[in-house]
């Protein structure tokens, strides 16, 4: 469904990106670690088409991504890590907005804008302004957000950051159930154990470069300790790219 | 460019504005009060309205028929507002800034004004006391008090009981004058013999008042007629303030229209507009649609207030007016993604906004008219766009002026709406630094 291949991206003398590869199927989570300064968001951009590559490609289905209007990114949904949301406005008005900067109007936008709010279980807040939800409330609408065209591929940029516990498992098992429906899902996060959850294979980034790319039990062998202990993927994470200090 | 998106963005940045009730009283319900005072200051002349009156104190410390005469002329006046208090309190008024000139008339100041009518005596001193910040009525005042003065005077010279009994004092005194040439003294002579024989043979009471007998009285009338393009139309101040008011708060809520999609690039949304296949060119020109949309409904509501609360009319051309308006919107929009292409942070772009703002419309003549202003800053301010769009919305209200009048403010906005869009293309960045 996707597959970038060699991606290089630099700002002046920083590579932020450089010959990053992998590729993502349908019905697949892949969780893209790495510390931070990695090149994990930078290389979100450049798939979503906010960034230009220097170098390599964008496949989505095997069409390359050519300009802003490109028809292929309405196979593409952002959940960026910012609430990109209008606080202002109800959460049906943010998504009949959101809808229709992918085309859709009438009965279908409306059919959409029902279908997110009930997989996020937002419903009966709809009519509610945004500034009055919980933090928790609105990492869920910014999901809805990035799912109103029925993409078939999701980026997640740490899309749980400062949500409860409660709200974080209502993301995870609207996550499920997207995979379920055949959807890719490419997922950055910090976090080990949403990963550890979640993904089907994970690809570790550093320095922005693919340092290692493995299912969790894959990764979790090649790092196992002396005496048949399992790693878990933080030690793996760990030792992949190391206990120095980022910025 | 697709409609759906373009008509998405546009709806949407109308219903963030129109749910800030903030911004909807400060662009709709301030310019109309503060456009309704500076009307109320600057309408007067219009419709018929009574001039405002120069308040003085007029203390006549002679009392004699001339003195009298010209306090009588003064309250008579229809620009003077004539109070009489003691010399004491008008010291104290016009010390305080409630009196702008008090008129003193001193002792003796009718037989000596008598006696120098005719250039033989001191000329005696009328002393003028006042506000050193009212300079412009201290000069009307003099010019009034000189025609008053010059009317009492010459009248009681030549027909009154003060001025008969002065000219058979002055006349011996010419006569035994050994300072005055002679050829001089004779002339004199012959002309106070000529009055003292009318004194004489004309009727002690003619039945006449005062006032219309003789005397110098100003040698011409005054045919005052207002020069706008239509006939019967009269200044309203209020068009002038409206319009400038209007302009003002329009391109206060433009410059907030640029620092929203500044704090949008802050907090990501951009981000997720652009990840939708819509290009830069439709998120920008969105905004400038939805700005100039919104700068029009506050002229609009601004002027439609002012039709019918203070029977402003637009006396020109009605598509001339629609053309400026429009224009005026574009420019101010234009303007707005300026400020969130130049900006580098909400902060600090409010502060440089806000600042440009009250310059571009103070220089623009949108709180005062422009022609007050010194002649070089006339020209100069050419150069600021809202002095177009002012001068502009005046030509097709008040002025009355035609379509043709309309051209040029509307190209200059065009112009100037061109150059604020072409800088902001260029110069938007599209993330956050």
């Amino acid at each position: 469904m996707l597959a970038i291949t060699h991606l290089r991206k630099s700002f002046g003398s920083l590579v932020a990106v450089d010959d990053v590869s992998f590729s993502l199927d349908a019905g697949c989570l892949v969780g893209l670690l790495g510390p931070n300064g990695a090149g994990k968001t930078t290389t979100v951009s450049m798939i979503a088409g906010l960034v230009t590559a220097d170098r390599g490609d964008v496949l989505i289905a095997g069409h390359r991504l050519s300009g802003d209007t490109d028809p292929a990114k309405k196979r593409i949904g952002l959940v960026p890590q910012d609430l990109a949301l209008y606080d202002e406005l109800s959460a049906r008005a943010n998504l009949r907005f959101f809808g229709a900067l992918y085309g859709l109007t009438g009965r279908a936008l409306d059919d959409a804008i029902a279908s997110a709010l009930g997989l996020v279980e937002l419903a009966d807040r709809a009519g509610d302004a945004v500034k009055t939800f919980s933090g928790g409330m609105k990492r869920r609408l910014n999901l809805a957000a990035g799912l109103l065209h029925d993409p078939d591929i999701l980026l997640l940029d740490e899309p749980t950051v400062g949500v409860d516990p409660q709200s974080r498992n209502a993301i995870f098992e609207n996550l499920e159930t997207l995979k379920g429906r055949g959807k890719a899902l490419l997922y950055t996060t910090h976090y080990m154990e949403e990963v550890e959850r979640l993904a089907d294979r994970i690809v570790v980034m550093d320095h922005g470069r693919v340092i290692a790319e493995d299912t969790l039990g894959g990764l979790q062998s090649r790092f196992a300790p002396a005496g048949g202990d399992v790693a878990t993927l933080e030690t793996v994470f760990l030792a992949l790219t190391g206990r120095s200090l980022r910025d | 460019m697709s409609l759906i998106p373009f008509a998405a963005l546009v709806r949407k940045d109308l219903q963030l504005f129109f749910v800030d009730r903030r911004s909807v009283i400060v662009s709709f319900v301030v310019p109309i009060a503060i456009a309704s005072f500076f009307g109320a200051v600057f309408a007067s002349g219009g419709q018929n309205r009574e001039p405002a009156r120069i308040g003085i104190a007029l203390i006549d410390q002679d009392d004699t028929p001339i003195t009298r005469a010209i306090v009588a002329g003064a309250e008579s006046d229809k620009n003077l507002k004539v109070e009489r208090p003691t010399e004491a309190e008008a010291r104290e008024r016009v010390r305080a800034g409630k009196t702008a000139v008090a008129v003193v008339i001193p002792k003796g100041f009718g037989e000596a004004s008598g006696q120098a009518f005719f250039g033989n005596a001191e000329k005696p001193t009328l002393t003028l006391l006042h506000d050193p910040s009212k300079t412009t009525e201290l000069a009307m005042v003099r010019g009034v008090m000189t025609q008053h003065i010059m009317e009492a005077v010459s009248r009681e010279m030549f027909s009154g009981d003060q001025g008969r009994q002065l000219v058979d004092k002055t006349l011996p005194q010419i006569e035994s004058s050994s300072t005055m040439p002679a050829d001089q003294k004779k002339l004199l002579v012959e002309m106070l013999g000529s009055v003292q024989k009318y004194y004489r043979e004309r009727q002690p009471a003619d039945g006449r008042d005062a006032r219309t007998r003789g005397g110098i009285t100003m040698p011409y009338t005054v045919n005052e007629e207002a020069m706008t393009a239509g006939s019967n139309i009269t200044y309203n101040g209020y068009a002038h303030s409206f319009g400038g008011m209007a302009i003002q708060f329009l391109l206060f809520a433009m410059a907030n229209l640029g620092i929203e999609m500044l704090l949008e690039r802050q907090r990501g949304l951009w981000n997720r507009l652009r990840s939708a296949p819509v290009s830069k060119l439709t998120l920008l020109s969105s905004k400038a649609v939805s700005g100039a949309v919104i700068s029009l409904l506050i002229l609009f509501v601004s002027f439609a207030f002012a039709m019918v609360v203070f029977k402003v009319r637009i006396e020109g051309s009605l598509a001339g007016f629609f053309g400026i308006s429009v224009a005026c919107a574009l420019m101010a929009a234009t303007f707005g993604l300026l400020v969130a292409a130049l900006g580098n942070s909400p902060a600090t772009a409010r502060g440089v906004t806000t600042l440009a703002v009250l310059m571009m419309v103070m220089l623009g003549g949108a709180w005062v008219p422009t022609f007050i202003f010194p002649a070089w800053l006339q020209q100069f301010t050419l150069i600021v766009p809202v002095r177009w769009a002012v001068d502009g919305l005046d030509a097709m209200t008040w002025r009355g002026i035609g379509l043709g009048g309309a051209v040029m403010p509307v190209v200059v906005l065009m112009v100037f709406a061109a150059v604020f869009w072409t800088i902001a293309a260029a110069r938007f960045r599209w993330e956050e630094a």
